[in-house]
């Protein structure tokens, strides 16, 4: 068969699995380290258990091979659908697959050795850095390539982010891994002090912006009003709040670093870009949640829909804390604390997980050739389980990081601290326990997730639709 | 900074801000034969997805101007275009520095009072040491331990052993001062490992623990070499740090093992000093907080 009248949906499907595979694997980490904060002996004393290994460990594992493969999955979907066309090459967009999977596995044995740039986000060594440096040219080369060709005269608004995360991501990546290796597993960055510190937050706060955001607005914007059957709210707000949100996030980094070495006029700088992010962030949210207008009543019966309407309420509820948060007279409170913790994990948890959940729902049973997943009760019993993971995660952690924000500042009649460290980490306890159990919950999700799953695809046949041909 | 980078940072960020105002001022007009609000742009993709030609959202617009003009307003007040200090003047140094002054108005005048007082009359005195104990566990407990029973490597402060000495000046001076103990490694001038073994032993029966006696008569006489610095009778030199071994207290454990590592390849305590960090009067509260620990 001429393989030029299907879209590719081999790299989709490979994507769209691993993406519950890594969601299970990354979660399952994050429940582990979560509970070594409240029983420190669950490393057992094993370097490649403790606590500062295991960690990055998690946030690689769900930023880049949860999220990022919920993203290749999707974009590839997304981009050939809306571009009539099928991807560029199918060799290249295997390449991306495999690619990606090798990372993922070099990542999983590097960082529990310990092996690490120490970076942010960017622990993973230069030898593997090179690795993703060619496998993202590899993947804009098929991403672009596909737009280049498509039969539609419009490029549709989600791949408009789907393609800013994606060049982004590569200018991030690659600037910020710059460094000198000393050895094949050992390199030193190639910035020294606060101007490291700087690209570092450059690249922290545009991952955060580019790889959380973008590109799950790309997912939103294509999910959202197909789940829902109804046009997207409005073109003019898709134009103003993608230009204003790819330009003003590059600015927002310093507001990682108040109170620093960092000159004070960049640090000014980046929180007045901070709140002025507020608008074109809440424009994405204003244009999702408007788009269901008129399809209230699916909620009722579409748990989809549900995953995508509440991921999208996170999203706004995020990106308005997000700017206070670099208030500095409010980050002087919250920073280092839980706080911080609990509003990464209101936008990782309620929006780009629960986004990717819903679109992973919507694109299964397009893959495998099925009308629909196998229960929808069960993603529904997957909707609530995972909300009240959320819930109970940052709710915890907002508690807990005022608390230990105050507890930091409180002082004496003498003039002395009221507390010391370790008081305030006592008080932490119930605190982390139920942050426990609320990402339990969610990773709980996953497991029912990755049933229903199996259920789907068990005894199907891989479906590979036609391209279609009206423009 | 150099003129070039001021006004390439005034020009792209007031630009940026500038071009916000531009980009929704120019998506806002009509354009002449677009799809009228309320109704689709014309364009499809995949079937079914279109998107409505809906103006943006009012109180949306006007969010944005609002971040628009604080964010310029702010830029305007405080340090952020280039070199242009803000009309507002602040630095954070400034900041730190007045409300360092604040506090040390308020509160100075309770320390002074406490640092005119000599330090054995200070540690008997509830307030004085209740705030004593509040600095020692905000700047001390994470060496010396909460309780000031100090952890390997680290010193106890409660159990009338004293490395350098007693009085209460000796104490304030290893806070003010800090303390640098170092044994250089002795194997070589021990006659190699059996002399290591053998003074190793014998340093073990100073304070009685199990040892094998023979080696330790052995060890006595290489124990000369180490008699420069903790005595002929092990008793150690307050004026050096160099320890009591004769006590079974021990900064670094007190096996066999430990012992020989220690002679093999030296130690090196290092407490650093306080008195830029913590001034003068803070530390005398402080000195007489751990004085008053083993009275």
């Amino acid at each position: 068969m001429d393989t030029q009248t299907t879209y590719n949906y081999k790299v989709v499907r490979q994507f769209a699995v691993m993406t519950v595979v890594w969601g299970i694997v990354g979660m399952l980490v994050g429940v582990i380290i979560a509970a070594q904060l409240v029983w420190p002996q669950l490393n057992f004393d094993l370097p490649w258990l403790s606590y500062g290994r295991l960690r990055p460990l998690h946030t690689n594992a769900v930023i880049f091979a949860f999220g990022g493969s919920a993203l290749f999955a999707t974009s590839y979907y997304v981009v050939q659908r809306t571009c009539q066309a099928r991807l560029l090459s199918d060799k290249l967009a295997a390449f991306t697959f495999w690619g990606w999977t090798l990372i993922i596995l070099l990542a999983a044995v590097s960082l529990p050795l310990g092996l690490t740039s120490g970076k942010e986000y960017a622990e993973l060594e230069w030898p593997i850095d090179i690795l993703i440096a060619v496998v993202w040219v590899v993947y804009a080369i098929v991403f672009f390539g596909t737009v280049l060709k498509r039969k539609t005269p419009h490029i549709y608004v989600a791949n408009w982010f789907f393609g800013a995360f994606i060049i982004t991501v590569a200018i991030l990546h690659i600037v910020n891994s710059a460094a000198l290796p000393i050895s094949m597993m050992k390199s030193y960055s190639a910035y020294a002090g606060t101007i490291d510190a700087m690209v570092q937050w450059w690249y922290g706060h545009n991952a955060v912006g580019f790889f959380l955001t973008a590109g799950f607005l790309g997912i939103m914007y294509y999910f959202v009003p197909k789940q829902a059957g109804r046009p997207v709210f409005s073109y003019r707000l898709s134009v103003v709040h993608f230009w204003s949100l790819i330009s003003i996030y590059m600015w927002a980094g310093p507001h990682h670093l108040h109170y620093t070495a960092l000159p004070d006029w960049t640090q000014s700088l980046g929180m007045a870009f901070s709140l002025l992010l507020l608008a074109p962030s809440w424009g994405g949210m204003i244009n999702g949640i408007m788009t269901l207008s008129g399809a209230w009543h699916k909620l009722r019966t579409d748990p989809i829909l549900k995953f995508m309407i509440v991921s999208l309420s996170f999203y706004g509820m995020s990106t308005f804390e997000g700017p206070m948060m670099s208030i500095k007279t409010v980050n002087a409170l919250s920073h280092y604390t839980e706080w911080t913790i609990g509003h990464v994990h209101s936008g990782a948890l309620g929006w780009v997980a629960m986004v990717s959940i819903g679109a992973i729902y919507a694109l299964i049973p397009h893959l495998f050739g099925r009308k629909q997943m196998y229960s929808i009760k069960l993603i529904d019993t997957h909707f609530w389980v995972s909300t009240i993971g959320v819930v109970l995660y940052i709710v915890s952690m907002w508690i807990a990081g005022v608390m230990q924000g105050l507890m930091w500042r409180a002082f004496n009649a003498d003039g002395t601290l009221t507390y010391s460290f370790v008081e305030s980490l006592e008080r932490m306890y119930p605190y982390y326990i139920v942050r426990l159990l609320g990402g339990g919950l969610f990773f709980f999700g996953m497991l029912i997730m990755a049933y229903n799953m199996w259920k789907t695809i068990a005894g199907s046949e891989p479906a590979d639709e036609a391209v279609a041909q009206t423009a | 900074m150099s003129n070039f980078m001021h006004w390439f940072i005034i020009i792209i960020s007031v630009g940026s801000f500038l071009g916000c105002l531009w980009l929704i001022w120019s998506t806002s007009k009509p354009r002449k034969g677009e799809a009228a609000q309320g109704e689709e742009t014309g364009h499809t993709w995949d079937g079914d997805l279109a998107e409505y030609n809906n103006p943006l959202p009012r109180w949306w617009l006007w969010l944005f101007y609002i971040t628009i003009v604080f964010g310029l307003g702010y830029m305007a007040f405080y340090p952020a275009l280039g070199k242009f200090a803000g009309t507002g003047k602040w630095t954070q140094v400034k900041q730190y520095e007045n409300e360092m002054q604040a506090a040390d108005d308020k509160y100075g005048k309770l320390f002074k009072q406490y640092a005119a007082q000599p330090i054995p009359q200070l540690a008997s005195n509830t307030a004085a040491m209740k705030t004593g104990q509040r600095l020692f566990i905000n700047y001390c407990s994470t060496c010396h331990g909460s309780d000031a029973g100090g952890a390997i490597g680290f010193p106890s402060l409660k159990d009338r052993d004293w490395l350098y000495g007693s009085s209460p000046e000796a104490i304030k001076t290893s806070i003010l001062d800090g303390r640098s103990g170092n044994m250089p490694p002795m194997a070589a001038s021990l006659g190699g490992e059996q002399g290591v073994d053998e003074v190793a032993h014998y340093v073990m029966s100073l304070s009685g623990a199990p040892h094998d006696a023979s080696k330790a008569t052995a060890g006595k006489a290489r124990f000369v070499v180490c008699a420069g610095c903790h005595g002929l009778e092990g008793k150690g030199n307050q004026a050096i740090g160099a320890p009591n071994l004769t006590d079974d207290i021990w900064l670094y454990r007190g096996s066999i093992g430990a012992v020989k590592k220690a002679i093999i390849e030296g130690r090196a305590g290092n407490m650093p000093g306080h008195r830029e960090f913590l001034g003068e009067q803070k530390s005398h509260v402080i000195a007489a907080y751990i004085y008053s620990l083993s009275q």
